[in-house]
């Protein structure tokens, strides 16, 4: 089972792992945004980090829930609230539970992903970071490494699709031939979920 | 890449207290990142407020003051500010007659401008949006985010401030600012591409000899390359772009607009070649207005933004404003 403290676990491996990432993802996004994804994101997590760190006493749900808080309220742009509302629906969905098992996680989860689809009106294919986290969500019912490996092929996937939302919509077919900065940090959560499944002897 | 700055990290704070010292007429909240008229909020007044990524000024710190906005929320470079900045500029400038959102449309600002205006109204406070997307470079909008605001955003905030100035109530405010906005078009041209602060190198390689047409204000590039043009000839592409998609059938405000890194001697040279486009095209030019307003860090290039206008539209236009980068008849 996992308690709150799983998740805080995860949200600080999240943060070590995007602080680590940030300079791979603003060089991604340079390629066909406007060269910022990592740093605001390594903002906005360092802040998740520090705020789920001083709570103590939360459920696995109000965890999740006050990590989308403060993703919405520290990153702006897209990613802001994007992210900030995967959690925070991920979050909700979770409830009151003090413990919540890998099949509860993965449906919460996967409403969380259906959230962020419909705020950002992206469907599988626009060359966003749902093309990590649909697949990520289907295969999270079956095993945490395999969501890991099925977000990261989702992200390589983007590589030769044509961007139809955001900003590298703009771009048409010059954004063909670059992987998706959001699918690669989306990547990176779902990673960090496994690893932390894996160090704390959780992993099926 | 040199530039005058201390750490990347507190540009946008660095420039808040910068606007602080020189614009006492204004109150900016440095911490929270909220600028806003001394006197707000104006009893009986809609409040309008907007805002989006720096990088962009004087948009849109530079417009609050009476006859334009009420507040501005500045983001990071080039990304939009978030929900809690928009709520305390609603707050602030809140006098119970609501409060317009001016949003560019970007994903970032229209989501974060949603999420803001339900906060707000959970707050009591009554918020209506009004998206700007002028730009007609961006053709087929169904595959993509849709057309994206620039430049029409300074005549939306400079129009609808007007009416709000009046006394207008929310509504009348919202429809003169969704007429702009219908009856605005850009079309934006880069002869250099952008250095962010955080990145400190160009955004994307052009080369000496070549130009990006269509391009947003972002550093991202435009959707096609070509081998450099005269000033003419980009006049020519620039307003053929917008009359093909506004053709309008009266007067037109004209904004020649700089990037940022382009000088004022080459924008009004700039001009002439519009104005001798416009005229070639039989379209009369009630004002206009050239300079930087809607910039993209140190970008070269500039963008063109043509408002048809009615009689009304002129007075609100022409009518006072004292703000940072826009004053005139008072």
């Amino acid at each position: 089972m996992l308690d709150a403290d799983f998740f805080r676990r995860w949200m600080a491996a999240a943060a070590a792992s995007v602080d680590r990432e940030a300079g791979r993802l603003t060089e991604l996004d340079s390629a066909i945004g406007d060269a910022d994804h990592g740093s605001n994101l390594q903002r906005g997590f360092a802040a998740v980090a520090a705020a789920v760190d001083k709570d103590a006493t939360a459920t696995p749900g109000a965890v999740l829930t006050l990590a989308g808080r403060q993703l919405i309220s520290t990153v702006g742009g897209a990613s802001g609230p994007l992210y900030g509302t995967l959690l925070r629906r991920t979050g909700k969905a979770l409830g009151e539970a003090a413990e919540v098992d890998r099949d509860q996680l993965a449906r919460a989860f996967a409403e969380g992903v259906a959230a962020v689809g419909q705020l950002g009106g992206a469907q599988a294919g626009d060359k966003t970071m749902l093309d990590a986290l649909l697949p990520a969500a289907e295969a999270l019912g079956s095993c945490f490494r395999g969501a890991a490996e099925a977000a990261r092929a989702g992200a390589e996937a983007t590589i030769p699709l044509q961007a139809r939302k955001g900003r590298a919509s703009y771009l048409g077919e010059r954004s063909i031939g670059h992987q998706d900065p959001g699918a690669t940090s989306a990547a990176l959560l779902v990673e960090a979920l496994a690893d932390t499944a894996r160090a704390g002897g959780a992993e099926a | 890449m040199k530039m005058l700055i201390n750490v990347p990290e507190t540009v946008v704070a660095d420039a808040l207290r910068g606007i602080a010292a020189a614009h006492p007429e204004l109150t900016v909240d440095v911490e929270n990142r909220v600028v806003v008229r001394r006197d707000a909020p104006v009893a009986g007044k809609v409040g309008l407020v907007s805002g989006g990524g720096s990088g962009h000024e004087p948009l849109h710190a530079g417009f609050v003051g009476p006859g334009m906005l009420s507040a501005a929320c500045p983001g990071e470079v080039f990304t939009s500010p978030v929900p809690d900045q928009m709520v305390r500029a609603a707050a602030a400038v809140d006098s119970g007659a609501g409060v317009l959102f001016v949003v560019k449309n970007y994903t970032g600002d229209v989501l974060n401008f949603e999420m803001a205006a339900e906060l707000a109204e959970d707050e009591g406070i009554q918020v209506a949006q009004v998206v700007v997307d002028d730009d007609v470079a961006v053709s087929d909008s169904t595959f993509t985010a849709g057309r994206r605001g620039t430049g029409a955003t300074l005549f939306v905030e400079k129009i609808a401030g007007a009416a709000a100035d009046e006394g207008a109530p929310l509504d009348r405010v919202v429809s003169v600012a969704r007429q702009v906005n219908g009856s605005s078009r850009s079309f934006g041209v880069a002869l250099s591409a952008v250095t962010t602060p955080a990145k400190g190198s160009p955004t994307f390689d052009l080369p000496a000899g070549e130009l990006e047409l269509g391009i947003g204000i972002h550093g991202e590039p435009g959707r096609e390359r070509r081998p450099m043009m005269t000033s003419g000839e980009i006049a020519d592409f620039a307003v053929e772009a917008v009359l093909d998609d506004l053709r309008p059938t009266g007067p037109v405000l004209a904004l020649v607009n700089g990037m940022g890194a382009t000088p004022l001697l080459e924008l009004y040279g700039f001009n002439a070649e519009v104005q001798r486009v416009l005229t070639e095209r039989g379209v009369p030019v009630a004002r206009t207005l050239v300079g930087n307003y809607v910039t993209s860090l140190d970008m070269a290039g500039c963008s063109v933004t043509l408002c048809q206008i009615d009689e009304e539209l002129l007075r609100l236009w022409d009518a006072p404003v004292e703000t940072p980068a826009l004053r005139w008849g008072r």
